[in-house]
């Protein structure tokens, strides 16, 4: 129980230390004192102070901030299909749903580029997210309708699909890359392993509104997804108005993991260790899991981007690779451990 | 007056009419079990009644209003449903799936309903084991609990409802069959109208007021106890041949399994 009414305090702390921490480290190292002067908090060198606010507000907060949005994103995404799949092993990035996304934004990328370039006009960036949200929606309605049959969900039927449906989108990047220019194909590129390296204040900003929306959307949502636990029917049977909970669920689940990729392409795993660590925690209740998965995801993310772009500077590692390594191994174990509820 | 009254229902799937102008009405403080064979159509009707499936013809009522028209939030204040096999596939807690019962409702009076209904179905010292990891019987009690939560708590708004149960006794030992049959008559005591689909015959004349007996998704008979399970109603509607006792307390008749037997078929 203590566990429970601390976590929140206690994830927003880790939450902190993180942020800190990712700001200090890096190609320009700022030490901690440095970071304390750049803030205002302590007087510092002038000559340091503004060589170190530049690299601070225009490179290193942009993307604390983008890791943070993206990390908590795709975390919620993961926990809120799990709830609508009543299934541990769900994640955008593993059926399909990224991929999806993925598809739709490189697809504007390459063929928007072609129509727009006739024109001589600038693709708007704005133009990639809103992409991705339809790509995602398009891919998680057709998982929802293979997988779920009167009102029950065959969670081997829900993988196998996903499967079926991330390889037919990544079919369709790979048929743009191979009509890609050079130019358009460093863009997509990334798309395919994932990076936050593109981070600006504009993204972060339209990421962290969508973030804000989904946090609203949350105390809403929650107790339904508990009681969608029990089946469809049981839902229904308890109060639940069950299809408009799946459709607000999906549309969720496609605007978190759309932002996500359109900024940083497919980053897989989060959605699927984030809830799980938390649900031994702190419970499967969403009115508090879904809170906790957001501060964990956003951290997680946050010191996984870190190591990304710190572990073989000056390269930087696609966080995709990071992630994958660690969330596999993970997956597998989870997936052995449910193995009776999969038939296998 | 009845409570909630199913009229002319008919219910197509495949072709086939699964219910064929079935018409049923539960009146406050009644208990009614419904029998029949395999097939019969008696989980569909009860699926009907709960409001979850919309029949293709005829109409359930619910304190005369549409059972179709009503919000889901208000149908659960005025009637629970216990279904079968169900899975709860994340590590909630059993007093956390029995809470589920009082919906968004939380605090201390959630916390004592769900105290009364663990106790009633004899669960307690249970109330922190993951619900998973319980055992068939007791998981079906832990859901009954969830129902009497729900119950309550719609009570408390609307006065006495209605109570649905679907094979509420199948993975239950007897002393906890008779247990819950004792749980849901004395539901039916505070003015709650109960009607439970059962197997058992025995079970079925132990607990209910008024039997109703579907075969083909025709109700084929509807009364007392005493006058519907009779010799002729295991042969025709069961396709059992036997005979049918009488404790002389209170006449409820009782089949004895040892002396029947299957009886030829026909007429299929």
């Amino acid at each position: 129980m203590q566990l429970r009414t601390l976590a929140i305090p206690a994830l927003c702390v880790l939450l902190l230390l993180a942020a800190v921490a990712a700001a200090t480290v890096g190609a320009a190292g700022i030490s901690f004192e440095r970071l304390l002067a750049a803030l205002g908090v302590i007087d510092g060198d002038p000559a340091l102070l503004a060589r170190d606010q530049l690299v601070l507000w225009s490179v290193r907060v942009p993307r604390i901030a983008m890791a943070v949005c993206v990390g908590a994103l795709l975390a919620v995404a993961g926990t809120i299909m799990q709830g609508l799949f009543r299934n541990p092993l769900a994640d955008p990035g593993l059926v399909g749903v990224s991929a999806g996304g993925a598809l739709a934004a490189a697809a504007t990328i390459v063929l928007g580029d072609r129509l727009m370039a006739h024109y001589a006009i600038k693709l708007p960036f704005e133009l990639l997210p809103l992409a991705a949200f339809v790509g995602s929606l398009t891919a998680t309605t057709i998982l929802y309708r293979i997988a779920t049959r009167e009102g029950r969900t065959s969670i081997a039927t829900f993988l196998l699909a996903g499967l079926a449906i991330g390889a037919l989108a990544m079919a369709g990047v790979g048929l743009l890359v191979f009509m890609a220019d050079d130019r358009q194909l460093r863009d997509i590129q990334f798309w395919m392993l994932g990076s936050l390296g593109g981070a600006t204040w504009e993204k972060a900003m339209l990421m962290a509104g969508v973030a804000g929306t989904m946090l609203l959307a949350v105390p809403w949502i929650a107790r339904s997804l508990d009681l969608l636990v029990l089946g469809e029917a049981e839902a229904f049977h308890m109060g639940v108005e069950v299809e408009r909970l799946k459709r607000v669920a999906i549309v969720l689940v496609a605007a978190a993991s759309g932002a996500a990729v359109a900024f940083a392409g497919v980053i897989g795993f989060v959605g699927i260790v984030v809830p799980h660590l938390l649900r031994l925690a702190i419970g499967p209740g969403h009115r508090l899991l879904l809170p906790a998965t957001f501060l964990f995801g956003a951290t997680l993310l946050l010191v996984a981007d870190t190591f990304a772009r710190t572990i073989a500077a000056p390269a930087e590692l696609p966080i995709g690779i990071l992630t994958a390594l660690v969330g596999a191994p993970f997956f597998l174990v989870l997936l052995l451990r449910n193995r009776g509820m999969l038939g296998l | 007056m009845a409570i909630l009254q199913a009229s002319d229902v008919v219910v197509m799937a495949g072709g086939r009419r699964i219910l064929d102008g079935v018409s049923i009405s539960l009146k406050a403080g009644e208990t009614i079990a419904v029998v029949g064979p395999n097939g019969a159509g008696k989980s569909t009707l009860l699926r009907v009644l709960a409001g979850e499936l919309r029949p293709s013809k005829g109409q359930v009522l619910l304190d005369g209003g549409s059972v179709a028209s009503l919000r889901p939030r208000l149908l659960a204040q005025r009637r629970a449903v216990l279904s079968q096999s169900i899975t709860v596939t994340f590590p909630f807690t059993l007093a956390e799936v029995i809470a589920m019962g009082a919906g968004d409702g939380r605090g201390e009076v959630v916390d004592a309903l769900v105290a009364t209904a663990v106790a009633d179905v004899d669960l307690g010292g249970f109330e922190q084991r993951i619900f998973s990891t319980l055992s068939g019987g007791e998981q079906q009690r832990g859901h009954f609990a969830r129902v009497l939560v729900q119950m309550a708590c719609g009570e408390a708004r609307h006065g006495p409802g209605v109570l649905l149960l679907d094979e509420p006794t199948a993975s239950l030992d007897l002393r906890h069959q008779l247990a819950l049959t004792a749980s849901a008559k004395r539901c039916a005591a505070r003015g709650v109208a109960v009607l439970a689909i059962v197997h058992d015959l025995n079970l079925a004349t132990l607990f209910a007021d008024r039997i109703v007996v579907l075969q083909q998704g025709r109700v084929v008979a509807d009364g007392p106890p005493a006058e519907v399970v009779n010799e002729e109603l295991l042969e025709k509607v069961f396709g059992v041949r036997g005979a049918v006792g009488r404790i002389p307390e209170g006449h409820r008749p009782f089949v004895l399994p040892h002396a029947a037997e299957p009886a030829p078929m026909h007429g299929h």
